[in-house]
């Protein structure tokens, strides 16, 4: 296997290279396919992933000592929230995605990406400029007020010119590839270029209050206003957080573990049934609210029926690594990808839950849904993420291995140590506040005030506090690896090395 | 078109054939539990759309054969609870205030009632044990600018304190610098006479002209002695509580630009029988007279 894996990267190279001479130029293989791009996004993301966690820290240490904001506007929870969930989703999640789409395109496809060195510039300075631009919004307190969606429209309009810019990139070197069929990775990734144009288009047609105002108002009222957004917030957790993070999955999983992917078949039915039951699911954000209650009801039976073909793409990563389970112990990066496919499946299976109507109204406005969010953020997108990028930094820089796989390994067990830190106390906490919020007395009065309830959750605040701390302590660790792993000289590929192990070393090279 | 379909030793699956970058996919057929437990879903999504409301159509929708509505539901739900706490609200408010306190039933239900209450939506400004803040008056001490008694108390969070209710409690103290009525100097002089009432003013200095400005613009409301009135609702200044702060400074501002703090008129609010409620639970919080 690790055999032709290793020939097809050379194969790949597309320009007929013996193995040997292929493993000595590494850099004519980057001539051919454009890592470039995929590399400024990589750096992006990590940067951006150590500025999601701390503002996250912060938030959290003022949800428990309000004071911390020092009355300053700008340090307000109420304009620091998106940046800390802008910076999660769109800039580390978004610059992840981007990286890692536009290399297993281009690899799978047998392809450089379409529209040379300008597009690729474009959609990367233009989309790092999208996100400082809105980071800059949210703390001068310009909002639509919009849950992921809080720029406003002039921003709005600019992303969208980057993102069909991404569209044409992707989809061109689609069009354009060598290979007679599509991979799985490269559906799932076209879907979400696709649904989330028509989601951000869809959610932010608004009214600017002047063409030289910031200001704009939404061109929906009231509960539409509610059903729209919402169709659009949980299809962000949907085709954002999850379509696009399995396609890094079933790229990087089958690569890290040297197997080919468990089922063919699954990844088509559940590929399509994911794609087809998430897009009704956002009603389920509206229980016991104005909206209909037949709007409510299909919101809830999609999210039921979508708990399957969730579980589809948990399946076909875990399965994969059967016969290769070994790999485990050695690769920690492998154990990253591994771990996320379980938080994964675990969270998959709370949402559904927590979407029927009966459940949510104990776990609605809590801080179980908190939990819930972060088990998806953190466990999930978060750690996919990371087990990519310990896998791509030693290829796009050309080492040979990761400076420390002991640091990695640290990485993992402090940044899971956070995650249970951070989902438990959220969800004793979420329990807590659903159950003190509809207590009555013997008299029929309310047993506990809100301001008793805010009390109560208090020490759970500081745990997931502490929680946010281990992770970022995590991601930190891994920023020192990745920085090591590029300029330490002990990484260095050695042309001994090189010339030794034709046939292995190229499979080192491939990550093999 | 497939071609080079390989079986794979481990699992012993075929490959579909296909590969990309050296990754190769099995042919593995669906799992039989993964296939039922969504078409188990799948029955359950239908059974739930025939219960409840679901289908929508041009002028309506299919309200499911359990005809559930969540409004329908919550109305029922308010309903029961007013049933519930009827059984002694009724009685409280047929029962003056002062006589509730005899009846140590109904104290419990009121001191209940009244705490709850009182968390809700008196204590984000008077603060959790009523010890007040800044502005906002403390309840749980024995300086009351409009009276601590049971009725005081229920007039107040009845109808309020300058709320725009025509019965509200309203008290306007002039501007005496906006609006030019006394000089700064004046000003400053009638501030360090005020302070010697309550023993923090400036030992030496000459108080008879700060004297003879309170006693022409100040001692008609707030007392020859500064002791207040409280059917004006003119604090006593001679205590040890001020509202604004005892500073020389906050006092001078306070004579020159009065701040006027207001209090809702909770009739709006909550019914008689919550309100009497507050009124003893704050009563009980240790100023009550």
């Amino acid at each position: 296997m690790s055999g032709s894996a290793a020939m097809s990267d050379i194969a790949l190279a597309g320009i007929g290279l013996g193995r040997a001479a292929a493993a000595e130029h590494v850099s004519a293989r980057a001539e051919v396919y454009n890592m470039d791009v995929v590399r400024k996004f990589l750096i992006a993301s990590v940067f951006w992933a150590v500025v999601a966690f701390l503002v996250g820290v912060y938030l959290a240490l003022e949800l428990s000592w309000p004071s911390l904001n020092f009355g300053l506007s700008f340090l307000n929870f109420g304009r620091l929230r998106p940046v800390h969930t802008s910076a999660a989703i769109f800039a580390f999640g978004g610059s992840a995605l981007f990286a890692k789409s536009f290399y297993v395109v281009q690899r799978t496809c047998r392809a450089r990406l379409f529209g040379g060195e300008a597009l690729a510039n474009f959609v990367f300075w233009g989309y790092q400029f999208f996100i400082v631009m809105a980071a800059l919004s949210y703390v001068m307190g310009y909002s639509q007020g919009q849950e992921y969606a809080e720029p406003e429209w002039h921003i709005d309009l600019f992303l969208t010119v980057v993102w069909v810019a991404y569209g044409v990139a992707y989809i061109g070197t689609v069009l354009k590839r060598e290979e007679p069929h599509i991979y799985v990775a490269n559906w799932f990734y076209m879907t979400f270029i696709l649904t989330i144009a028509v989601l951000h288009i869809g959610n932010n047609i608004a009214l600017p209050v002047s063409i030289y105002a910031a200001k704009s108002y939404s061109a929906y009222a009231g509960v539409q206003n509610a059903l729209i957004q919402w169709w659009y917030g949980h299809n962000a957790v949907g085709f954002f957080l999850t379509v696009p993070f399995l396609g890094m999955m079933y790229y990087f999983i089958p690569k890290q573990a040297g197997r080919p992917i468990y089922s063919y078949r699954l990844s088509i039915v559940h590929f399509w049934s994911l794609t087809f039951m998430y897009i009704w699911a956002g009603p389920h954000h509206l229980h016991y609210t104005a909206l209909p209650d037949w709007t409510q009801t299909l919101g809830a039976v999609f999210s039921v029926m979508l708990w399957m073909p969730s579980w589809g793409g948990m399946i076909n990563g875990l399965m994969t690594l059967s016969g290769a389970w070994d790999k485990l112990r050695t690769d920690p990066a492998l154990r990253f990808s591994v771990a996320a496919v379980g938080f994964y499946g675990m969270s998959t299976f709370e949402g559904p839950m927590m979407s029927i109507r009966e459940v949510n109204a104990l776990a609605h406005y809590t801080d179980w849904v908190i939990g819930h969010v972060h088990s998806g953020a953190l466990g999930w997108v978060a750690f996919i993420s990371f087990g990519a990028t310990y896998y791509l930094v030693p290829l796009l820089w050309n080492r040979a291995r990761l400076y420390s796989t002991r640091l990695v390994s640290w990485h993992f067990w402090i940044a899971t140590l956070g995650i249970v830190f951070y989902i438990t106390s959220m969800w004793v906490a979420g329990i807590m506040e659903g159950l003190m919020w509809r207590a009555y007395d013997q008299f029929g009065f309310l047993q506990y005030s809100f301001a008793e309830a805010v009390n109560a959750v208090h020490p759970y605040f500081v745990i997931r506090m502490l929680g946010g701390v281990l992770f970022l302590i995590g991601a930190l660790i891994m920023v020192y690896n990745l920085i090591m792993t590029v300029y330490s000289p002990t990484t260095e590929v050695s042309v001994t090395e090189r010339r030794d192990a034709a046939l292995p070393a190229g499979a080192a090279l491939a990550g093999e | 078109m497939p071609t080079k379909i390989e079986k794979d030793s481990i699992s012993g699956q075929d490959t579909t054939g296909h590969e990309w970058d050296g990754l190769k996919e099995l042919n593995t057929p669906l799992p039989k539990w993964w296939l039922y437990t969504l078409y188990a879903t799948c029955v359950w999504a239908v059974v739930w759309c025939v219960l409840y409301p679901s289908v929508p159509g041009i002028s309506g929708y299919f309200p499911g054969v359990l005809g559930a509505s969540t409004r329908v539901q919550v109305t029922n739900d308010v309903k029961a609870l007013a049933a519930q706490r009827a059984v002694t609200m009724d009685k409280l408010t047929a029962t003056p205030i002062a006589e509730v306190r005899q009846d140590p039933q109904l104290m419990a239900v009121a001191t209940t009632a009244g705490r709850i209450a009182f968390a809700n939506n008196c204590q984000p400004c008077h603060g959790p044990s009523g010890e007040g803040r800044p502005g906002y008056p403390a309840l749980a001490g024995d300086a009351w600018i409009w009276g601590g008694k049971l009725a005081d108390l229920q007039q107040t969070i009845t109808y309020g304190i300058r709320s725009g209710h025509p019965d509200a409690r309203v008290s306007q103290m002039p501007r005496f610098g906006a609006d030019g009525i006394l000089k700064p100097e004046e000003i400053a002089q009638v501030a360090d006479y005020v302070m010697t009432l309550y023993g923090k003013g400036t030992a030496g200095a000459d108080m008879a002209k700060g004297r003879a400005i309170y006693g022409e613009n100040c001692a008609a409301c707030h007392g020859d002695n500064g002791e207040g009135k409280r059917d004006v609702g003119a604090p006593a200044l001679k205590g040890a509580v001020h509202l604004y702060g005892d500073s020389r400074e906050t006092v001078r501002a306070q004579i020159a630009n009065p701040r006027q703090g207001v209090m809702p008129n909770w009739n709006q609010r909550l019914d008689e029988a919550t309100i009497k409620s507050l009124a003893l639970y704050v009563h009980s919080l240790g100023g009550g007279e």
